[in-house]
């Protein structure tokens, strides 16, 4: 079975960003950029699945400008056997991402797509499920676990309460929660590896779709800060605290 | 000015809280409301819904399909009601989630997550990266399919309203998923995101056994007990206690961090608390910027400290 996994090259976890001068959206010149940390889980995943011989071919897929190759080298150093970037200098809306990911499922026919379950800049949450509706699949998405079968996959899924499994008919959709796995380290000689496989270049219009927005960003800012308070010598003074001043025990 | 659908989140026989907050935030968009309760044997929450004051009428879809609301399910009978309306609207929970992109796709609409504030009725603000910004966006959907941040709206009344519940019929099950099992953390103590109270532990706390000092000064303040992704990830916490950016969003009255160090994405899930209390030996922690009332010290000796200052408090 072809898995395709979807890889967003995003500001890296650990740089702290902040709004451009004129609040027009998110300074990230000169920012280190990195593979969102989710869709590292759903390459991992997707490996995995290789290792254990139900995956024959893992296709990584990224959409966006052409500094992407990098992190779909990272994918093809973690084991993926081939990479696709959709190239463009917009940055599309999570339906145009499904949209583009749905017409490379149509050219690629995978049996299982993985993604991460939500990108770290937007916090969107959304390019999977709306994947899963514009093919008529199931979703598992916020998977902890996966169990790949036959005819289905069966998919544990962080919800608020616990965890709940589904199966899914495949072919199916499945985004990584955190606990889905821990991704690999990169070894060197896999990343000199990884240069020598195909990285193939397609534009939105390869693939017939247009990049309609329906979203404008008129603003960003930082909220308003939290003052640090004080510090307390004691439990003892601390239970004074809350009761006397703050009033809330 | 059309109407506002708001998707119920609920056992079937009662609502889940954050349906309250998602009226209120439909509420500040402005227009006619509408409840959808969808599930199997509903009828109870569909009163509930019915009560809730502000509310007009209450769509009722009731089948065993819509038992475990599957989002396959649940987003083809949605689709097929939303284009009755310029707004649908579910909480930003793990149900809404799963399900609304689902719903916006089959309209060929854009989605808004997590929304936090209400400009008018096509412009919202958002959080992006861990809540660090605040994104004001304008979205030009026909139909604006929208989760909400139910810390950001106060809850709805729940009581007083009488509005007709009305049976929809369901939509044919898309029949690509199936509900296996659920697994749900049991537990006497209130829910994460409704309690008023919020004791919450991290890697410091160093075990499982060690999240039992949270436990029972949980207990003593009639708390819920949350863990930072770090103690999630070391297994001294079920998955479903982990609050931050990627876990649960809650702001209680108030929020004591112990052995938090207080990373951004932790931050981005309790930073709206009002009061905040961090119990932690490292002095330079980045949570005790952001803390009313820090102590530095050694949390195995700190909690029970607080217990037993806890336990001779007398009632307020």
């Amino acid at each position: 079975m072809k898995v395709l996994v979807a890889v967003k090259r995003v500001v890296d976890y650990n740089v702290k960003v902040y709004p451009k001068a004129d609040g027009s959206g998110v300074e990230i010149a000169n920012v280190k950029m990195s593979m969102n940390p989710f869709d590292e889980i759903a390459v991992e995943e997707a490996v995995q699945l290789k290792e254990l011989g139900k995956a024959t071919e893992i296709i990584a897929a990224s959409i966006g400008v052409s500094q992407c190759q990098e992190v779909l080298r990272t994918a093809l150093a973690m084991g993926a056997d081939r990479a696709v970037l959709i190239e463009t200098d917009a940055a599309p809306e999570p339906l145009v991402v499904a949209k583009l990911l749905k017409a490379l499922v149509e050219r690629e026919q995978p049996g299982l797509v993985i993604l991460g379950k939500q990108a770290i800049d937007d916090d969107c949450n959304q390019t999977g499920q709306m994947l899963a509706a514009l093919l008529g699949w199931g979703q598992g998405a916020f998977a902890s676990k996966l169990t790949l079968g036959e005819q289905e996959i069966e998919v544990i899924r962080e919800i608020d309460g616990g965890l709940e499994t589904v199966a899914l008919k495949l072919p199916a959709v499945v985004t990584a929660d955190l606990r889905l796995n821990e991704p690999r380290y990169v070894k060197l000689p896999n990343i000199i590896k990884a240069k020598k496989k195909p990285l193939e270049t397609l534009s939105p219009g390869d693939l017939g779709v247009v990049l309609a927005t329906q979203m404008t960003t008129l603003k960003v800012a930082e909220p308003p800060k939290r003052e640090a308070g004080i510090k307390v010598a004691d439990a003892a003074e601390l239970v004074a605290k809350l009761r006397n001043d703050a009033k809330v025990i | 000015m059309k109407n506002i659908l708001v998707i119920a989140e609920h056992d079937h026989a009662t609502l889940k809280t954050a349906t309250l907050n998602t009226v209120s935030a439909a509420q500040s968009i402005g227009g006619e409301i509408h409840i959808l309760v969808a599930g199997s044997n509903c009828a109870g929450a569909a009163a509930a819904s019915a009560k809730i004051p502000g509310v007009a009428k209450v769509l009722q879809a009731d089948a065993g399909h819509y038992a475990h609301h599957l989002a396959e399910d649940l987003a083809v009978l949605i689709a097929g009601l939303a284009k009755d309306y310029s707004h649908v609207l579910a909480p930003a929970t793990t149900f809404g989630k799963n399900l609304m992109p689902r719903v916006a796709a089959l309209l060929d609409v854009t989605q808004l997550s997590d929304i936090v504030g209400v400009e008018n009725a096509d412009t919202f603000v958002r959080p992006i990266y861990a809540g660090s910004m605040l994104a004001t966006v304008q979205c030009s959907a026909p139909v604006k399919v929208i989760t909400v941040r139910s810390t950001a709206f106060a809850a709805a009344a729940s009581e007083g309203g009488t509005a007709p519940v009305e049976t929809v019929p369901a939509a044919a099950p898309l029949g690509v998923a199936r509900f296996i099992g659920q697994e749900l953390t049991k537990s006497e103590r209130p829910e994460l995101t409704a309690a008023r109270i919020v004791v919450s532990g991290g890697r410091g706390m160093g075990s499982s056994e060690g999240f039992k000092l949270l436990e029972d000064i949980a207990d003593q303040l009639g708390a819920a007990v949350g863990a930072s992704r770090a103690a999630v990830d070391a297994g001294f916490a079920p998955n479903d206690y982990q609050i931050g950016q990627t876990g649960k969003i809650i702001a209680p009255e108030l929020y004591i961090a112990a052995g938090i160090s207080g990373a951004i994405q932790h931050l981005a899930g309790m930073k709206d608390s009002k009061i905040i209390v961090a119990i932690n030996k490292d002095e330079e922690a980045p949570i005790f910027q952001i803390t009313d009332y820090g102590i530095v010290g050694d949390l195995f000796k700190v909690l029970p400290e607080l217990f037993a200052e806890l336990d001779k408090l007398p009632p307020a």
